[in-house]
């Protein structure tokens, strides 16, 4: 059923549970949905409200399993972003949504999968490894590759460090740089691609961060035979109504917050890195 | 030696090379081994190796004095570490830190130079590995200085 | 009055002197009817009590850049073409409000907007805004969502066409298919016929809400004669329109000369103001914009018309991903011209030529296409 846009253009007014503080610049907020429930599918996302600032469009953090809470986690970008940052448990954000489309991972079944994530990047592709470690035997071999700017610049840093310690996911982190004592990678994301061992038959990938770092991304995994079929991005555009009326994200013939965010590379390769499209 | 011939034949570095040349190699070839946070050189040092990882991890560094080792970036099995033998005047720019058990091959520097002077046929095998070695860290390089996550990219 | 009930896809003559009879019709049927009138100089849309606050006896000349309303020496009702605005700016108008907010402790209250929308009648609608109703009409119901004020507003309105008879300097409907004659999507479609002795119009029912109208003002049968004159009229009109747009390789913009020269030609004299997006009846780009009172205690949301042609419209964290003038021009043309069709199933042009009238420095937008359509350098196209 169609949604009607006076409705989807109010938001509902959310609760913050908890509010927990990932790293100096990233924070994640615990909302309680509003009375009918929240359901979404991972790389969805929701048109966050900071009362009295503005409107941003934030991808979905939790669990798709879990209707009882609605996930963000957030970098402070810009005004709305920062101002959110001093939120406290109790206060209230406006959330419209879920928007968008998603990683196809009822598609996926059986295939090994590979998610890569750089920086804020890794918050979209969470509820896809909430998803798979739930229903771990219906996919193959899964691998997380997460680069990010400094060590303390990781997001879910305790989180990560469990599923290393889980023996159905391999998972490399990378960071830019690092001081002494990190014991993990430092390179760009790229640089891990040649040690990783893939089936390029049964690999599927997805891909979150900046256009960048999925350019580059996409070329080691061509280097590695997986068609452009098999990849998966997820896109960033200005986006101010979040359903394909405000015409600001549009990326050639595309919406990105009605097409997207979430685009099948083979269909958009056309329209990728084309400078100023 | 044959089973540093083997050895060099696996590493990706090798790949495809013509085993006459391998055998040239493996002649200046010997196994390392270093413990987690070992020295494998520092800066200033003598450069009279290329070392081809096998196993382990480790760490390219540069020292700042208020800020400690700053790692540049990290290598791990089927990378190659350490070209300054290959130009004068043959010291170490960085410092290379073993951060987990490390095992690889020390090709000696100066044997190499001698052989690829004497034969251009390695000379040339070796500098086109190598040159490609060199510009694939420098792209690499290139998208790690520009802050690729930061607020303005 | 007995007359036979008027049927859809009927023709009837109305004398010009009962023309009012179709106003005062769609008064009593509850319309607000809003059509061509002056203002300070130019033709605009606003509400319309009688048949003299048309534009009697007003021509218009338009050509890149500059637009003159004239008097002419016929008593014609509608001898213009279209002005800068079009019918959007009822349907879909320049700013309103979604909702307001206030604060509640912690939190805040959503009051969502109620609106009543008054039933529009439009007359003197001409083809090619028609068609870029019906355009519209795809972008606010897409395949997810639907705009609630825009097909409220547009669920009830009326409207009356009229066909062009002489077409504007920057007119290209013709090649566009849209006009200059309305062939669908209207209640009531008038051609306005004016010889040395009569003034009257021919009148078709497009809709039985249009026939049920015309069955309740003055008219008689249509004759031969009439629809003669008519047909020689429309004719005539089509003839007199210079301006085409060659739709033949639209797709060529994009796909093959995205890279066009031209385009960084084009900017050089662009000045981003964004009057073709606020002119072009297609345009329906806005901004959602959040107000909140000083103490913080109130807020509104609003939607604007926006223009993709300012720097921001494309701005995420860090910068603008069309930062320069030329690929501000070029999603602007791209998008009425190739992607719209992709998005929509049909052009984002209608060739009412607004965008070649109201540019201040006179941009055609049927001369950029067709020079950026063939290769640069004069080798005809790849197909």
């Amino acid at each position: 059923m169609k949604a009607l846009i006076k409705d989807i253009m109010a938001p509902a007014v959310c609760v913050i549970q908890k509010f927990r503080k990932e790293t100096q610049d990233t924070f994640t907020l615990e909302l309680s949905p509003p009375e009918e429930g929240f359901s979404f599918s991972p790389g969805q996302f929701n048109m966050l409200y900071m009362y009295g600032i503005g409107e941003v469009p934030i991808s979905i953090s939790g669990d798709p399993a879990d209707t009882g809470r609605i996930i963000h986690t957030i970098r402070a970008y810009g005004a709305v972003t920062s101002r959110m940052m001093t939120l406290k448990k109790q206060e209230m954000i406006g959330v419209r949504g879920p928007f968008g489309t998603h990683w196809p991972i009822e598609d996926l079944v059986g295939r090994d999968i590979l998610l890569v994530a750089g920086g804020i990047g890794i918050a979209p592709l969470r509820p896809v490894l909430f998803h798979i470690l739930s229903n771990r035997t219906r996919y193959g071999k899964v691998l997380l590759l997460y680069g990010e700017r400094t060590p303390g610049d990781l997001i879910f840093r305790n989180q990560i460090e469990s599923w290393r310690g889980r023996f159905d996911l391999e998972l490399e982190v990378t960071v830019d740089s690092a001081r002494e004592g990190w014991r993990g990678n430092v390179g760009v994301v790229t640089t891990l691609m040649p040690r990783i061992v893939l089936d390029p038959s049964n690999t599927a990938a997805m891909l979150c961060g900046p256009e960048i770092m999925m350019h580059y991304t996409i070329q080691e995994l061509t280097k590695k035979g997986l068609r452009d079929d098999q990849i998966y991005i997820s896109m960033e555009r200005n986006m101010r109504c979040g359903i394909g009326l405000c015409g600001h994200c549009q990326l050639g013939p595309t919406f990105v917050c009605k097409d997207g965010p979430v685009f099948l590379l083979s269909k958009v390769r056309h329209l990728f890195r084309k400078r100023e499209l | 030696m044959d089973n540093s011939k083997k050895t060099l034949e696996l590493h990706p570095f090798f790949e495809g090379m013509d085993p006459d040349l391998l055998d040239v190699m493996a002649c200046c070839a010997c196994h390392r081994e270093y413990q987690p946070g070992q020295f494998i050189y520092r800066e200033g040092d003598e450069a009279d190796q290329a070392l081809l990882i096998i196993e382990g991890k480790v760490c390219v560094e540069i020292f700042a004095a208020q800020r400690g080792s700053l790692v540049i970036q990290t290598l791990g099995p089927g990378d190659i570490l350490g070209w300054s033998w290959l130009f004068p005047p043959f010291k170490r720019r960085f410092d290379a830190r073993a951060i987990e058990l490390t095992r690889a091959i020390a090709l000696d520097g100066g044997v190499l130079r001698q052989k690829a002077d004497e034969d251009h046929r390695l000379g040339y095998e070796l500098l086109k590995r190598f040159s490609r070695l060199v510009v694939e860290r420098l792209q690499a390089t290139r998208l790690q200085i520009i802050d690729i996550y930061g607020k303005h990219i | 009055m007995t007359q036979n009930p008027v049927k859809l896809a009927d023709e009837v003559v109305i004398d010009r002197d009962d023309l009012q009879q179709i106003l005062d019709v769609l008064e009593s049927d509850g319309y607000q009817t809003i059509g061509p009138v002056i203002r300070e100089g130019v033709m605009v849309y606003g509400e319309l009590k009688t048949v003299f606050d048309l534009p009697v006896g007003w021509t218009d000349e338009q050509g890149p850049g500059s637009y003159r309303l004239k008097k002419s020496d016929t008593p014609t009702l509608f001898g213009y073409v279209v002005g800068a605005q079009s019918w959007k700016k009822y349907l879909y108008p320049s700013v309103s409000r979604l909702w307001r907010s206030e604060r509640e402790g912690n939190g805040f209250s959503v009051i969502e907007e109620k609106d009543q929308f008054p039933a529009y009648a439009f007359f003197g609608a001409r083809s090619c805004e028609i068609s870029a109703i019906s355009i519209q009409d795809r972008v606010f119901n897409n395949d997810k969502y639907s705009d609630y004020n825009y097909n409220e507003i547009r669920r009830k309105s009326f409207i009356v066409a009229v066909n062009c008879t002489k077409p504007a300097g920057t007119c290209f409907c013709a090649s566009m298919d849209t006009g200059p004659k309305a062939f669908a999507g209207f209640d009531i479609a008038l051609t306005e016929l004016l010889t040395n002795k009569r003034h009257f119009f021919i009148a078709e029912a497009g809709s039985d809400r249009g026939a049920s109208v015309l069955s309740r003002v003055t008219f008689r049968p249509v004759t031969k004669d009439d629809k003669a004159l008519a047909l020689g009229v429309h004719q005539a009109a089509l003839r007199q329109m210079v301006r085409r747009l060659n739709t033949s390789n639209l797709a060529a913009i994009f796909s093959d000369h995205f890279d066009h020269p031209q385009w960084e030609k084009v900017s050089g004299r662009c000045l981003t103001c964004g009057n073709c997006t606020m002119v072009c009846p297609t345009c329906f780009c806005h901004t959602i914009e959040d107000k909140t009172a000083l103490d913080g205690l109130y807020a509104e949301r609003w939607r604007k018309w926006d223009s993709c042609f300012t720097k921001d419209f494309s701005y995420i964290h860090g910068g603008s991903i069309r930062a320069s003038e030329k690929s501000r021009y070029r999603q602007w043309l791209t998008h009425k011209l190739v992607t719209w069709v992709e998005q929509f199933g049909t052009l984002g042009c209608v060739g009412c030529g607004r965008c070649i009238t109201w540019c201040p420095v006179g941009i055609d937008i049927t001369e950029e296409a067709s020079v950026i359509m063939q290769a640069p350098d004069g080798v005809s196209p790849s197909i």
